[in-house]
């Protein structure tokens, strides 16, 4: 083994591309099949303001039931609070997440699921989920945003798509905050 | 060292200096957000992270990579250096802006994290402080170019020496890599922090580190890496298995640490997916190196085993000098690069990223993979040094290898609980928990032994800091003089390509500029990306 030192790298480089290219196989398979992409809309807006008029005006902010039966859910984020700080959505539905911030760099995450985001002044971040079943997460901040930082929760209530129905449909703009 | 023995440990004394400093600063912030230890006020906390960060991510791993920068340069070449006046400079430049940058931190100026965050705003001496540190830097990086020119055209029909070439090619990374940080203080963060703009750009600001932020990492490693090839099978007893390989492996560090940043920002609105799996490909390209110095590394040791008597499959293992502190260090560094490897899998992944990005696992994920299994060689190499530095030998063996299994194995105990509460959904970087809340509680068991870990992770420091202290005001003694390891078949020349730097260096801008071209470039076209900055203090 020691006079072919040759052959030994060239079996081993062969090991290692196939490591290497199992990995991306294995990533291109989740990304294609579960149709898991990364937040990535690049979404410019004025974060100056956004309280003034558009989508993110106050009234317009919490979950909306859209024609299509889906709903869309829309969050500021700022120093240091969700607004609003208690969402609530229907289970076995799709969710779209539209989040943005009027101050500094924040993020977002929901325990339990894969909706993670960043959320960065000047663009919304959009994140698309469906949640399996009814329960209760955290939404965290998860990025450091000045010394407030550590109180920057929320709660996201997931509920039976029939008793959101009942509860919210009534409702222009759904929140469970208040 | 060829007169440049002080030198060297000047370097290595400031770097444990400020590591001992901020080890239990580290061990303190993971006690105080922990459930053994009430609330404290947040601020101090964000402040000590701040300064644990910047000491530890920008002023520590630097000093040790350009002290060791001179080590390798005197013993390989195997004469003295010039420019050791330059030398001096960049290492009052280096200490002078972090004290200006600590100092800054520490008085409550500029608690924005090691990683700045505009828009949020701090005393713009503390970005100064940094800045003049990696000018410091940039004065190295010179002189390691110039000396392996200037050897080129004395020798030009042999080698470079391995370590001497690994050295260059990781100063040059250095200095393309610290452009982005750099470019982020100049045009984005100080007209703003002077008072001159009031607007900036944070998504580009983020774009700008994340140049930075993956390939220092590779800045780090390399001087490890080095160890693994000239050091270690020395110390083994044995001889280094591919001199070529170690070649091939520093140039694919080289081209491949630049054109991955992006996957800092997966989770980031301003980049689109495309890039994203680009850098994630590249990413993957990454490891090559580093599989292929395990495979080196471990063909080395084993000739080592089977030199000193090891029989059989396995017996080459026992064999080994494990008394040695740089064969037991590299063995404990590999473990951990196994762990925190696996572990970074998951970061790197497109997709599965979401599932821990920001949250504990990406800090238990560095911390175990930068902290362990760099920074353990640091140490190693600090041992190998030492005697020959100071004239006098290592003092204290016992002591050495507790230091290196205590450092492992409290680094084992911090790192994979926090691991573990990160896929539970805490996120990183909070001042405290409320762990009275039922769906946080679950958390609090693992939170604790993580914290205690920390404090293994102190004990060890200061048994480092405690045995260098004895080894250099111990008795003098005839020390032979470094030598690094030769390889079983030392290569007598090598093809041009394996020898110079130049083309590689400029495959590596290109691919930088292809990764990084159209991201940067699409800032052009935002109309309303820029925002109003965030000041916790009046300017």
């Amino acid at each position: 083994m020691v006079d072919q030192p040759d052959i030994a790298e060239r079996r081993w480089a062969y090991v290692v591309a196939g490591v290497v290219f199992f990995v991306f196989a294995v990533i291109v398979y989740n990304g294609v099949h579960w149709a898991a992409q990364p937040p990535s809309n690049v979404e410019t807006i004025d974060a100056g303001r956004l309280h003034l008029a558009g989508e993110f005006v106050e009234t317009n902010l919490g979950t909306e039931v859209v024609p299509d039966g889906s709903v869309v859910v829309r969050v500021i984020a700022e120093q240091y609070a969700f607004v609003p700080a208690c969402i609530v959505v229907p289970a076995e539905t799709k969710v779209v997440f539209r989040v943005t911030s009027p101050d500094v760099v924040h993020g977002f995450l929901i325990s339990g699921t894969n909706v993670n985001s960043m959320v960065v002044p000047g663009f919304i971040a959009e994140v698309r989920t469906r949640f399996d079943r009814p329960g209760d997460h955290l939404m965290p901040c998860q990025e450091y945003c000045s010394v407030g930082h550590q109180g920057m929760w929320a709660r996201v209530k997931v509920l039976d798509p029939v008793e959101f129905a009942r509860s919210y449909s009534g409702q222009q703009r759904a929140s469970c905050a208040g | 060292m060829q007169g440049s023995s002080r030198l060297v440990l000047a370097h290595f004394w400031a770097a444990f200096a400020v590591f001992a400093v901020m080890i239990p600063l580290g061990a303190w912030q993971m006690l105080v957000r922990s459930p053994l230890h009430r609330w404290i006020d947040p601020e101090l906390y964000y402040r000590a992270v701040t300064a644990h960060g910047t000491s530890l991510a920008y002023i520590f791993p630097t000093l040790v990579a350009m002290g060791f920068g001179y080590a390798v340069c005197a013993v390989s070449l195997g004469r003295p250096m010039h420019g050791s006046r330059l030398a001096w400079v960049s290492f009052w430049l280096v200490i002078g802006g972090a004290a200006i940058a600590i100092t800054t931190v520490a008085a409550g100026k500029a608690t924005v994290l090691y990683t700045f965050y505009p828009p949020l705003l701090g005393s713009p001496f503390y970005y100064l402080g940094v800045l003049i540190a990696v000018i410091g830097s940039w004065v190295w990086v010179g002189l390691m170019v110039s000396h392996f020119r200037l050897w080129k055209r004395d020798y030009p029909d042999l080698p470079v020496p391995l370590a001497m070439f690994a050295t260059t090619a990781g100063a040059l990374l250095w200095a393309w890599t610290s452009l982005g940080v750099g470019a982020e203080i100049v045009f984005l963060i100080l007209p703003n922090a002077f008072g001159w703009t009031d607007t900036i750009d944070p998504g580009l600001a983020r774009l700008l580190f994340s140049w930075t932020l993956h390939a220092i990492v590779y800045f780090w490693l390399i001087p490890s890496y080095i160890g693994f090839y000239v050091l270690l099978p020395q110390a083994a007893g044995g001889r280094l298995y591919s001199d070529k390989m170690g070649r091939i492996a520093f140039l694919q560090l080289l081209i491949f640490s630049m054109p991955i940043g992006i996957h800092h920002l997966f989770a980031d609105p301003q980049i689109g997916a495309g890039f994203k799996f680009l850098h994630a490909v590249f990413t993957g390209m990454v490891a090559v190196p580093t599989l292929l110095t395990i495979f080196t590394i471990c063909a080395s040791l084993e000739i080592a085993g089977r030199l000193r008597g090891g029989r059989g499959l396995f017996g080459w293992i026992a064999a080994l000098p494990w008394d040695r502190p740089f064969v037991l260090a590299s063995a404990l560094s590999l473990l951990m690069l196994g762990i925190g490897g696996a572990s970074g899998l998951i970061n790197m992944s497109y997709a599965l990223n979401s599932t821990v990005h920001n949250t504990q696992w990406v800090t238990g994920h560095f911390h175990l993979i930068y902290g362990g299994a760099i920074v353990i060689m640091y140490f190693a190499i600090a041992y190998e040094l030492w005697p020959r530095l100071t004239g006098r030998p290592l003092a204290l063996p016992k002591l050495v290898r507790l230091q290196l299994w205590t450092w492992f194995g409290g680094m084992l105990i911090a790192t994979l609980p926090w691991h573990l509460v990160g896929v539970m959904g805490q996120p990183r970087r909070m001042a405290y928990y409320n762990y009275a809340d039922p769906a946080l509680a679950p958390q609090a068991i693992w939170v604790s032994i993580s914290a205690l870990g920390g404090f293994v992770l102190v004990v060890s420091a200061m048994l480092l800091v405690g045995v260098l202290i004895a080894s250099h005001s111990g008795p003098s003694a005839a020390i032979p003089p470094l030598r690094f390891s030769l390889a079983i078949n030392p290569p007598r020349r090598l093809p041009w390509s394996l020898n110079s730097l130049g083309v590689w260096t400029a495959l590596m801008i290109a691919l930088t500029v292809a990764n990084y071209g159209y991201p940067l470039a699409q800032f052009l076209f935002f109309d309303s990306a820029r925002v109003p900055t965030y000041s916790r203090q009046a300017p």
